[in-house]
């Protein structure tokens, strides 16, 4: 009998506690979505709808309106472009940048982890070290190079910053996954006859799927997102697409249109979003898999 | 440490801009803001961070509708996070505005316009953002740890919360390190954030070292000043990393 109660008892508590903690969960459900569900509400309002106040309620007049005018005829700086031009402006800087830093650091790990060298654990050491230096530190030196290189203000320029400055990161990556990669199978290799590319395009990248993909999405959505280099560096046609959202809300004069705003916010995010949406699960492996081991 | 104003000069000033600096009252708000900004940011988003990844940890059935909603945020860039809070802390539309239309007329929430706490707004945005990196990164440590241990725990006795208090939380050491110092160097860093969320505003009140540089170098023409600024920051992340790197590498050559 008491023993009936007792395990009753521990029923109940349990089932108080898995409610609890699913009634947590889903308040910071909110707390993370409520921001995005104010933007995408407000994005298909028009302004009168917004200034009666609101902000949680869905629109009175769906609109699309705002979103043209934010795609194609908004006020950005001084010309009346909207943000379509600056689309491609970022897409021709990142995707080049995404591919080279990507190559070049998953070479890196090779060299590092299977072709080790004298002083290999110093230079990996100083390309860890270049991942924690703030931006601000190397914008004046950086200037200055790209000024003698002739690349100032061009997406080059751009491309190039964000190579040097990702080449830590993709390193990092690559050389934890690589470290777990049997050097038996690299030495038979090399005793078959396979030289260095040959080792390299055959026997390692067949098997870097889920490193790569962990990446591309963390190049993508870093340099996409980057605002500091862009403001620096970019001149007037090589504007990415965050410094345009910037000018465009900071810039109306006037009337400030929120809903445009809302929604250039959201175009803005866009690609980012998609890739974290499409990808996002092997993000998460992949980084339980080796990029934040220890 | 050259007096540099528009274009750079190169005349040796020893160390006068460093005295200089710190007699600026513009770099004292900075650092101030810093340690206010960096503290409450690392230990929220830590704490957060870490109790909804044992929470998601108990099997929880919509884990793969929930996880992706905790981690979108990271997506997002810093200035999309900080237009996107901009509107919901500004008391006139946003939940200010909200309240009072419920009925709640006397609520007051006007942070981002206020000296004195402008500079928690920029930690809510910021927490709002990374909090949900941390948990995946909490959720990979605790993945890891094998199943048996809790087992053997509860035959033992031991409560759900002493588990946890005495010996899950002790076996994420590496996961909170890779977040602290994740964490940390962002804080440092944060620049988008305060520049789209608050623009240093009202007046210095979220000025933060890694705005005073840009605004100094490149809109003051202080050239000199500037870079001594960004020598500070850089001494500042290198006496957090150097000592992490060197126990990272060490413990490495040692398995």
């Amino acid at each position: 009998m008491k023993l009936n109660t007792l395990q009753e008892s521990n029923i109940n508590k349990s089932r108080m506690s898995r409610t609890l903690i699913y009634i947590v969960l889903f308040v910071f459900a909110i707390y993370y979505l409520l921001p995005l569900y104010v933007m995408m509400i407000n994005s298909f309002k028009h302004l009168d709808d917004i200034r009666s106040g609101g902000m949680l309620n869905l629109p009175s007049i769906w609109t699309i309106d705002p979103w043209k005018s934010a795609w194609s005829t908004a006020q950005i700086g001084i010309d009346p472009s909207g943000l379509k031009p600056y689309l491609w402006n970022s897409i021709s800087m990142v995707v080049p940048a995404v591919l080279i830093s990507t190559i070049l650091g998953s070479l890196n790990g090779y060299v590092l982890t299977k072709w080790q060298f004298r002083g290999h654990g110093v230079v990996f050491g100083l390309l860890l070290l270049a991942c924690f230096i703030p931006f601000q530190v190397v914008l004046i030196p950086m200037a200055k190079i790209l000024g003698l290189l002739g690349l100032a203000g061009t997406t080059q320029g751009l491309i190039l910053v964000h190579v040097v400055y990702g080449l830590g990161f993709t390193t990092l990556f690559f050389r934890n996954y690589y470290a777990a990669f049997p050097t038996e199978i690299v030495k038979a290799a090399q005793i078959d006859g396979a030289g260095f590319f040959r080792i390299f395009w055959r026997v390692l990248l067949p098997s870097s799927g889920p490193i790569i993909v962990v990446t591309v999405i963390w190049q993508f959505t870093n340099i996409w997102n980057d605002f500091l280099f862009g403001a620096s560096f970019a001149d007037f046609d090589s504007i990415p697409m965050t410094i345009a959202l910037n000018n465009l809300v900071n810039s109306s004069t006037g009337v400030k249109e929120y809903n445009v705003h809302f929604a250039g916010a959201i175009l803005a995010a866009l690609p980012t979003l998609i890739v974290y949406i499409v990808s996002g699960r092997y993000f998460v492996r992949g980084l339980m898999a080796g990029a934040v081991k220890g | 440490m050259t007096d540099s104003r528009m274009l750079p000069t190169h005349e040796w000033m020893g160390w006068d801009n460093y005295f200089k600096i710190f007699r600026l009252r513009h770099w004292k708000i900075a650092v101030n803001n810093l340690f206010i900004f960096g503290f409450l940011y690392i230990v929220i988003s830590t704490l957060i961070g870490l109790l909804l990844a044992i929470l998601l940890d108990q099997k929880i059935r919509a884990e793969g509708i929930i996880r992706p909603i905790f981690l979108y945020p990271m997506a997002l860039s810093f200035i999309v996070t900080g237009t996107a809070w901009k509107w919901f802390l500004d008391p006139g539309i946003g939940i200010e505005n909200i309240v009072q239309l419920w009925g709640w007329e006397d609520f007051k929430f006007d942070w981002i316009k206020n000296r004195s706490y402008a500079i928690y707004t920029v930690v809510i945005a910021a927490v709002w953002q990374s909090s949900g990196f941390v948990m995946a990164m909490f959720l990979a440590g605790l993945r890891g740890i094998d199943g048996e241990i809790m087992k053997a725990a509860q035959i033992d006795g031991a409560s759900g919360f002493r588990i946890y208090k005495r010996i899950i939380i002790p076996m994420l050491r590496p996961a909170f390190l890779s977040a602290f110092v994740i964490l940390a160097h962002l804080s440092i860093k944060a620049y988008d954030l305060v520049i789209a969320l608050t623009h240093g505003g009202p007046g210095r009140a979220t000025e933060l070292p890694a705005t005073f540089m840009y605004s100094y170098t490149f809109e003051r023409n202080q050239m000199g000043l500037g870079a001594t600024s960004a020598i500070i920051m850089l001494v500042m992340i290198f006496s957090i990393i150097i000592p992490y790197l060197y126990s990272e590498l060490r413990s490495e050559d040692q398995k």
